[in-house]
């Protein structure tokens, strides 16, 4: 047979007439399939394993899975097991979203718990918004996004704030010192701290951006030494925070007249500076390993038995583990031929749990979670010790450093 | 005041610079290859410092020479493996230093873990001293002398040694020289060891101020290429001179405005300077 190019041209027409009428009926065909098929319900999994921000996020791996392993011991859902479908998208966003379309479009999963980075999160959203697919997100983040393919268990700035500055400000004072790297996430998290900041009359003396992975603070700490502020209020995030801490304290600054307050200093970055560099500086998070509660205990027990009595939770890994839980709740309510993304959503709107931290809710209006933030204190143990629970959980506002703007159910609305 | 704690931590930065710096200018400066692996080299002495801490107990500074010893032997061994044979392609050692750092970067992952590391600092030098009105860590004015004597050490032996001598005499013909008897390949094997041995002391003495990672490396690399190409390759006093110039220029930048801002003036600068002298500021006089 000759191929002419008028018979190609009039062969790839109907080729493509057959594939935009015919796969989508397959494929739709296949996901529902595949979705109730076998007793099983695919998740994707998708944190990084290897490259820079695979220290972290591997933590965060090993609390799904294991949320997943418990409650599939437990009988799973409805009797169905979640099947988690882990892929490791090597710390690159352009990896992230390639691994993204693989979990909807190929493996048909039903929802993919995924992402530490905002950059890696906003790499994947399109993937997501465009299939309504579901995306669960750990990492307390800078707020100002409304999706509803996403589900956000981090704290957003007014959770981890609102407490903490003016508990600080009264204890130590006005004058503040604003310390960040520079990329989205710290540059919102201060817009929002210099609203609290002004309310309450205070002074920022400075605010600064260092580069991503900086580790060179003398200049930083000659500042500190000269302006002398009451309050250092660091979004610095990653191996810079360990610099930072420890040149601090080199320079014999004391944290009981100028404490570093942070929102990103966990129990893993107080681990690799060494106790000693971090102990007197304080953070602001809903969860820390030692908080007392029997939901703690059995999580933190069951962390080290199943990978490790070296190993640590942390304000991350938390979410990480329970959002797997609402997830169940929510996928319970539905009937197996009913478990799509959409419907997921729907069903967990509004749905708690008692979680580590304490009680924990969905918001209807924008898929945030009601947190309990906490102050922390950091020992040279290398631990916390919680100096203060917010007396009331509180509701997540991710647009409240933008008051005209407000994430509804309806989406993103400006008034 | 002011000014003299700015000063102060110009020579802190600089300091740290030229001890990285060091070890590259002199492998250019001799073998001509373009080390890619030496920030790697230096990531594996901090790495040194870390496993000495924390499994045979040994403090930063009794650990010091053994971790010059041992960088220094893996240098020789990459020279003597790989290296040699591209001693004539000098392009193709850019790629060949590359692909080693890559390997020694996921070899430390496998070895060691990804999590940071840290390394303790000597108990007696965790606080600062007020020295002409400043207040300086004591880490830093250690890090200063080291830098220093490392470089008199340096200068020793090339400018007043055999080995210096033939190290010269190869850099002006190889050829020529080896025609006089000088064995360059074995002088080509210790140059590099001895660099190696230098940025392994960088990564370890650097360790307690700064985090210990795998991918560490990647920032120093840059910091030393930066002083070399600005000082001029082949040239000793030319490094020292531009990491003095690089760290006050940094310092004050970053004082006035911020760190982010005098890094990329900075890089500005010798971008600019290089378009002019693409030498840099010393050049060796070398017969092409």
């Amino acid at each position: 047979m000759k191929i002419t190019r008028r018979g190609f041209i009039r062969g790839a027409a109907a080729a493509g007439a057959i594939g935009a009428t015919g796969f989508p009926y397959i494929w739709n065909k296949n996901l529902s399939l595949a979705r109730a098929a076998d007793g099983e319900i695919k998740v994707g999994v998708l944190f990084s394993l290897t490259g820079t921000t695979a220290i972290i996020e591997e933590s965060l791996n090993k609390a799904t899975i294991m949320a997943i392993e418990e409650i599939n011991a437990a009988g799973g859902i409805n009797g169905m097991k979640i099947v988690p479908v882990i892929e490791d998208p090597a710390s690159d966003p352009a990896t992230f979203a390639e691994k993204a379309r693989k979990l909807v479009l190929s493996d048909k999963c039903v929802s993919v718990f995924g992402s530490y980075t905002s950059a890696s999160r906003k790499a994947v959203l399109p993937v997501f918004e465009k299939r309504d697919n579901l995306y669960f997100y750990p990492t307390l983040y800078e707020g100002r996004e409304c999706s509803k393919n996403v589900i956000y268990t981090g704290a957003v700035p007014n959770q981890q704030q609102d407490e903490f500055v003016p508990w600080l400000v009264e204890k130590f004072g006005k004058k503040w010192y604003l310390i960040g790297s520079n990329y989205i996430y710290p540059k919102e998290e201060n817009n929002y701290c210099k609203k609290l900041l002004e309310g309450l009359g205070c002074e920022v003396v400075a605010e600064e951006y260092v580069p991503l992975g900086h580790s060179e603070f003398s200049s930083v700490v000659n500042k500190f030494q000269s302006l002398q502020p009451n309050v250092i209020f660091s979004t610095v995030v990653g191996d810079s925070v360990v610099a930072l801490h420890r040149q601090y304290k080199a320079a014999g600054l004391d944290p009981a007249k100028m404490p570093m307050a942070s929102l990103t200093t966990s129990e893993n970055e107080v681990a690799a500076m060494g106790g000693e560099a971090a102990a007197g500086h304080f953070t602001s998070a809903p969860y820390f390993m030692v908080w007392d509660s029997p939901e703690n205990h059995k999580f933190v027990d069951a962390y080290k038995a199943r990978w490790g009595a070296d190993k640590v939770t942390h304000f991350v890994s938390e979410p990480s583990y329970f959002q797997v839980y609402l997830f169940k709740q929510a996928v319970a309510k539905l009937a197996a031929s009913d478990i799509t993304p959409p419907n997921i959503r729907e069903a967990i709107k509004g749905e708690g749990m008692v979680a580590p931290q304490g009680k924990v809710l969905i918001e209807r209006e924008n898929l945030h979670t009601w947190l309990w933030p906490k102050i922390g204190q950091c020992k040279s143990d290398g631990q916390f010790e919680i100096l203060k629970q917010s007396a009331d959980w509180l509701k997540p506002e991710p647009y409240k450093a933008y008051p005209n703007m407000h994430c509804t159910e309806a989406g993103l609305t400006e008034s | 005041m002011e000014i003299m704690s700015l000063v102060v931590t110009g020579l802190s930065i600089a300091s740290i610079l030229l001890l990285v710096a060091l070890g590259l200018a002199i492998i250019y400066g001799v073998t001509g290859v373009i080390n890619l692996a030496h920030g790697e080299l230096v990531m594996i002495g901090a790495y040194c410092a870390w496993a000495m801490q924390s499994f045979f107990g040994l403090g930063l500074l009794a650990s010091l020479p053994l971790i010059f010893l041992a960088t220094a032997l893996l240098g020789w061994i990459i020279d003597r493996v790989v290296i040699r044979h591209l001693y004539d392609r000098p392009l193709d050692t850019i790629l060949a230093t590359w692909g080693i750092g890559v390997m020694a970067q996921q070899a430390v992952r496998l070895l060691a873990g990804g999590e940071l590391r840290y390394v303790e600092m000597p108990e007696a030098m965790n606080h600062p001293v007020s020295l002409l009105g400043v207040e300086i860590p004591i880490f830093r004015i250690f890090i200063l002398g080291l830098a220093v004597a490392l470089f008199a050490f340096t200068w020793y032996l090339i400018f007043r040694t055999t080995l210096g001598l033939k190290l010269r005499a190869i850099t002006q013909s190889r050829e020529i020289a080896s025609c006089f008897g000088v064995n360059s390949n074995r002088i080509y094997g210790l140059t590099f060891a001895y660099g190696a041995g230098l940025a392994g002391l960088a990564g370890a003495v650097v360790s307690p101020l700064k985090s210990v990672a795998p991918e560490m490396g990647t920032t120093y690399v840059v910091d030393a290429f930066m002083v070399v190409v600005l000082g001029g390759v082949e040239s000793l006093i030319g490094s020292v001179a531009s990491a003095f110039i690089i760290g006050q220029s940094s310092s004050a930048v970053a004082f006035y405005a911020n760190d982010t801002i005098a890094k990329a003036l900075v890089l500005l600068f010798i971008v600019i300077l290089i378009r002019f002298r693409p030498q840099g500021l010393f050049a060796a006089k070398v017969r092409s």
